[in-house]
């Protein structure tokens, strides 16, 4: 912006009495990020980041599904060697340990990321610094990761890595510190982003937006970042021992040295289950908004969707014991997980009737991403049901590790949260391209991947009330699974294909769209108060927020708050329920500093792999990079 | 936008593929030994002794080499060394009846030719000969397991503890300081 | 009946060659027809709600608006709010009623299965990577026997398993007689089956367990008392002496190349405990661990090549000259 930079800058000029030409200019010179490729590397904006989050998400996506693609060739027929069993057992861990861990958690985030700031109408996501942290150590992970798949040291012991098969005897090679490992990258770049969108959501709320005025989509990223912080660690915490049993003889899964190989299911699972939850809660979130556009109307109960969002991840947490009924457990502890997971049921039921609601008494109007709200209702609710049933104990022994619960989850998971994934992203598009994604063609990938979603996946139910196992690389020809698996072999092409064309269908609107303006959808909510695609500084004017859906609720006369900083970075502080402002406050400019910092990190994670030393070692270079990261500069004092 | 990020990305895949290229053959796992597979001849010196104090000839192969530095044909020597009960004579390495394995000190030579050489041929005083008894690729397995108790191998590729007891640490946390320190005490048999 | 009903689907769904005989539809067992009779009820009460869901998201759909209107006024009417909150309440009564309803059933159903926890177990199952060591136990030394991947059970008669692993986890499962049950190193799980009509039926391992984790399946065979005290008196006795001169070269070659250091067979030198017990191994009806049907066909490609059958295998290839390779599976058929 050369004609801003001219503009001589004095102190702490307001943005009273702009011209909104000029107040839009210097806004944006302000918040937006220096030239160049420098420019690129230290960006703090949230929109760049959730962009480059999006992006990087959907590229794991693809790969993910390249090796699901290999998985239904391998198993199309019984007794194949389209691949072997040991780089067939690589394939299945990368496809699950990528999907859970690089595709699902961090798209979410990366909606997040991007949405939040914008739809509870503040300039910057809070932290911005540990935001683009969180980028470089989640890039780093999966870059990792795929580069060991590539190199033939991909984790080979299933995405849940049980000891003793990924301890140190079982587990042979630096493999499955390859998947240790990676969760910790993408463990730290995840809790960062949980506490950047908690903070955002409590302190920089727009004033006058109170909790009940939170949209639903920004409540269930809430839930779904509070729930991260208490998952994860239980994840570390198991991946960490596994580390230190396999690099320094540590006991903790060593049940000759009074270790426990229980333990660590326990471990995993406290984290497993609600990381399911952790995926889907988001989707619940993208379901709201889009209902509430769509039927013309905001959602019917928006209390009662709130607090089931806040039951259901609370819930998440009393589950993890029902993946393992058939350790053997005591009768009473394991009913104990039976009931607690029956009862989450009511949560998630609360939500459906309130969204069936909302589109009886509302109008709705069909577009691409309510269709995929359909498919939701479709998939997610059978999901459901059959959750309902791997809850009771005497059904899960049957169907437990059998391809009813391979059928179970992406029932829950593609249809909870990937086809509100796609819906939104029809949904979002055009706010972060400024253009519309073609219609036509979602039409056509709609029911591609709902066809091809059905046709491979419910065969797979049958496949595994009919004995087949997890996890196998292969069949033989006498159990009578061949022609189920051919079909859902089938059905899994058509969903490559439906993929396809959506990535086309993006690729293409991104340059050719026809443009979108601020609100093509008309919907309620803040975000599209912003122009599209946003500016730097999202908004000219803090919005005053009096209602759950401002944008419908004052159509023409949103009332504005004034008085902020225009030449540095300033961002309004509120209180944590009314939202009422409390002070100015700083927000962090461009820095080089959390790329040197998630440099050093991923040198001492990948080091710590090999030798011990490295976490000492690491530990200070990155106590190095940190110094750096909080040097002192002068800047103003935030104000009361 | 993405048309910056590619290079970025890029280079950190081309950097962290340049630094790992090394491990490349230490994961690769030959699942299926070759059925029709012979036994390598060795021509080595049975004995350190030699006249005018040159060193034995040992000819050093391949397949010495590739299953030294393989932690999958490590793990399978070590799972041998046990199954095939090697402990009874030898401890855990340190020594009973058998020698040492851990320490720096070997009768019939330290390479792995020699061991295989060993395992095969037996030497007098009790080491039974397995020529026959077991598989060459399975000789070769535990030879290069045994070269691995005294830390000889690449750390990444070298089997970590075991899910049993044992007072000694896992073979991937040894090294030549461990040998030194295992020497003196482990003495035995020798 | 319903078991025809589930094979009648199973065939609408375009099947070859089902032989069912791994199919928790196709039950057995007394846990497994209990078990079924669960699923099937939950199947139905839950497909209706599902259908019921469908119906109203088929009602909104064929209530849908073509063309963008404006904002709905729903928003709005108290009345209306009132009446679609006692709505949504109902449902959510009847859900959480629903819920408590099929826990009860489930309750039920799973109080036989922890019920006889305590009981001796007369049959030990040891998981290895990746095959099935089965040791009968017996009141003396003599009674006790060893064989691998084959249980024979008499029909009508609860029997306990106890469940150990050396190595890795392993998961016991016989889909037709009972739920799952993990062999994992270190705890003691036992598992009770009770056969309720004869038969051969297929398990296998369902707990990833490394290489060949696909390959590590079984046979129950379930047969009349009488039938299972003729099996276990022929398991008990030692490897009779081939009388045949092929047959006693083929033992010849087993005990002096590498066969007999992991393989025992009782009555001869071979001792070894590193693979399964061979003394009766042509009495099994598959080789490798369900890899493929027993026959000197089969069984000499699995000595000559195991890794071309079942890549990873512990077994290694042994070198063996045509002769002995014919003399050996000769030896080893006759081992009835």
């Amino acid at each position: 912006m050369p004609r801003a930079a001219a503009t001589p800058r004095r102190a702490n000029q307001r943005d009273t009495g702009l011209e909104d030409a000029e107040l839009r200019e210097r806004l944006a010179y302000t918040w937006g990020r220096r030239p160049g490729l420098i420019g690129w590397l230290t960006t703090v904006d949230h929109k760049e980041i959730g962009r480059r989050y999006l992006v990087t998400a959907f590229v794991m996506l693809a790969l993910g599904g390249l090796l699901a693609a290999i998985i239904r060739l391998q198993l199309a027929r019984p007794e194949q060697h389209v691949v072997g069993p040991d780089l067939y057992n690589q394939i299945f861990t990368t496809h699950g340990a990528n999907m859970m861990f690089l595709f699902a958690v961090p798209v979410m985030q990366a909606f997040s990321m991007y949405l939040v700031p914008l739809m509870v109408g503040t300039r910057n996501i809070a932290f911005g610094k540990v935001g683009a942290y969180s980028y470089w150590m989640y890039l780093a992970g999966g870059v990792f990761l795929w580069v060991s798949f590539i190199l033939d040291i991909g984790p080979d012991v299933g995405w849940f890595a049980y000891v003793p098969l990924s301890g140190p005897q079982y587990g042979i090679g630096k493999r499955a510190d390859v998947w240790a490992q990676m969760i910790t990258f993408t463990e730290v770049s995840s809790m960062a982003v949980a506490v950047e969108t908690i903070v955002t959501v409590f302190k920089h709320r727009a004033p006058g937006m109170t909790l009940t005025d939170i949209p639903l989509f920004v409540w269930a990223m809430l839930v779904t970042a509070f729930m991260i912080i208490f998952a994860m660690p239980a994840v570390m915490v198991a991946s960490t021992s596994l580390i230190l049993d396999r690099l320094i003889g540590t006991h903790f899964f060593n049940p000759s040295e009074g270790g426990s190989a229980i333990l660590f299911q326990h471990l995993f699972w406290f984290f497993g289950h609600p990381e399911v939850y952790i995926i889907f809660i988001p989707g619940t979130g993208m379901v709201s908004a889009i209902i509430e556009t769509f039927s013309r109307r905001p959602v019917f109960g928006h209390v009662a969707v709130i607090i089931s969002l806040v039951a259901t991840g609370m819930l998440a947490f009393g589950l993890w014991v029902h993946h393992m009924f058939a350790t053997g457990l005591p009768e009473l502890g394991a009913s104990f997980f039976t009931i607690m997971s029956m009862l989450i049921a009511i949560p998630s039921g609360l939500q459906i009737f309130c969204w069936l609601t909302t589109l009886l008494t509302g109008t709705p109007v069909i577009r691409t991403p309510l269709l995929f709200v359909f498919g939701f209702f479709f998939i997610f609710v059978l999901g459901g049901m059959t959750g309902v049933m791997v809850a009771s104990i005497p059904i899960d022994l049957q169907v437990h590790d059998t391809y009813f619960v391979v059928a179970h989850f992406h029932y829950v998971l593609i249809g909870g949260a990937v086809f509100p994934l796609l819906g939104a992203t029809y949904y979002w598009f055009p706010k972060i391209t400024g253009r519309m994604m073609s219609e036509r063609l979602g039409v056509w990938n709609f029911w591609l991947a709902f066809i091809g979603f059905n046709v491979a996946f419910f065969p797979m139910h049958i496949l595994g009330i009919l004995g087949m196992p997890r996890r196998v690389y292969t069949y033989q020809t006498d159990v009578g699974w061949d022609g189920l698996n051919l079909l859902s072999s089938a059905g899994a092409f058509i969903l490559v294909a439906s993929f396809a064309l959506f990535f086309f269908n993006m690729l293409r609107s991104a340059r050719v769209g026809p443009l979108a303006g601020p609100n093509p959808w008309d919907a309620g909510t803040l975000e599209w108060l912003a122009a599209s695609p946003p500016p730097p500084h999202n908004f000219d004017h803090i919005p005053f927020v009096t209602h759950a859906t401002p944008l419908w609720a004052e159509r023409d006369s949103l009332p504005i708050v004034s008085g902020i900083s225009v030449n540095t970075r300033e961002i309004l502080i509120t209180t944590l329920a009314d939202a009422q402002p409390e002070m100015r406050e700083a927000s962090p400019d461009s820095s080089i500093w959390p790329l040197i910092a998630a440099i050093a990190t991923t040198i001492a994670f990948i080091a710590s792999i090999f030798s011990p030393w490295a976490a000492v070692w690491g530990s200070a270079l990155i106590g190095v990079t940190l110094v750096g990261w909080f040097w002192p500069k002068s800047m103003k004092e935030d104000e009361e | 936008m993405q048309g910056s990020r590619r290079p970025v990305s890029t280079f950190v895949a081309l950097a962290a593929s340049i630094s790992m290229l090394g491990a490349c053959k230490r994961e690769i796992r030959d699942i299926r030994p070759d059925p029709a597979g012979a036994e390598i001849p060795l021509t080595n010196a049975m004995v350190e002794l030699s006249p005018g104090g040159n060193p034995p000839v040992t000819a050093r192969t391949k397949k010495g080499e590739d299953y030294q530095k393989n932690a999958y044909q490590l793990a399978q020597g070590k799972t041998l060394f046990k199954q095939m009960n090697c402990s009874g004579c030898h401890s855990n390495g340190g020594g009973g009846m058998g020698p040492a394995l851990i320490d720096n000190q070997w009768i019939y030579g330290s390479s792995i030719e020699n061991i295989v050489a060993t395992i095969r041929e037996g030497r007098p005083n009790g080491m039974p000969s397995f020529r026959g008894k077991i598989t060459d690729d399975q000789i070769w397995q535990i030879a290069a397991y045994v070269v691995s108790m005294g830390g000889k191998v690449p750390s990444a590729a070298a089997p970590s503890r075991d899910d049993a007891m044992s007072n000694l640490p896992g073979e991937s946390r040894r090294d030549a300081t461990f040998e030194k320190a295992a020497g003196p005490t482990t003495g035995l048999g020798k | 009946m319903i078991r025809r009903l589930a094979c009648l689907f199973i065939l609408a769904g375009a099947l070859s060659g089902c032989r069912d005989w791994q199919s928790a539809a196709n039950h057995a067992g007394a846990e497994a027809e209990r078990i079924w009779s669960l699923t099937l009820t939950f199947t139905i009460v839950l497909g209706l709600i599902w259908l019921a869901v469908m119906i109203a998201v088929a009602i909104v759909i064929r209530r849908r608006h073509r063309a963008a209107v404006s904002l709905h006024a729903a928003m709005l009417d108290d009345e209306k709010h009132r009446r679609n909150s006692w709505i949504v309440g109902s449902l959510l009564a009847a859900t959480a009623l629903t819920v408590a309803i099929l826990t009860a059933l489930s309750f039920v159903t799973q109080r036989p299965l922890f019920a006889g926890r305590a009981a001796t177990a007369g049959v030990r199952l040891i998981g290895h990577q990746w095959w099935w060591e089965v040791r009968y136990d017996g009141a003396t030394p003599g009674e006790m026997f060893t064989t691998a991947n084959e249980l024979h059970i008499p029909v009508g008669t609860p029997i306990r398993l106890s469940l150990e692993s050396t190595d890795v986890i392993h998961s016991f499962w016989v889909p037709s007689l009972a739920g799952k049950q993990d062999l994992i190193p270190g705890h003691n799980n036992s598992i009770e089956l009770l056969a309720q009509r004869p038969g051969i039926y297929r398990g296998q391992c369902a707990e990833f367990c490394g290489l060949q984790h696909a390959h590590m399946s079984f046979l129950i065979v379930a047969e009349a008392a009488d039938a299972f005290e003729n099996w276990q008196a022929a398991q008990r006795a030692a490897a009779a002496t081939p009388q045949e001169s092929d047959r006693a070269k083929g033992a010849q070659v087993f005990v002096s190349k590498p066969c007999a250091l992991c393989h025992t067979i009782r009555g001869t030198p071979a001792g070894g405990t590193v693979g399964p017990d061979l003394t009766h191994v042509g009495s099994r009806a598959y080789i490798g661990a369900g890899v493929l049907p027993l026959n000197m066909g089969s069984l000499a490609a699995w000595i000559a090549d195991p890794h071309g059958l079942k890549p990873g295998v512990n077994m290694p290839p042994v070198h063996l000259g045509p002769d002995e390779l014919n003399a050996v599976t000769a030896y080893l058929i006759g081992l009835k």
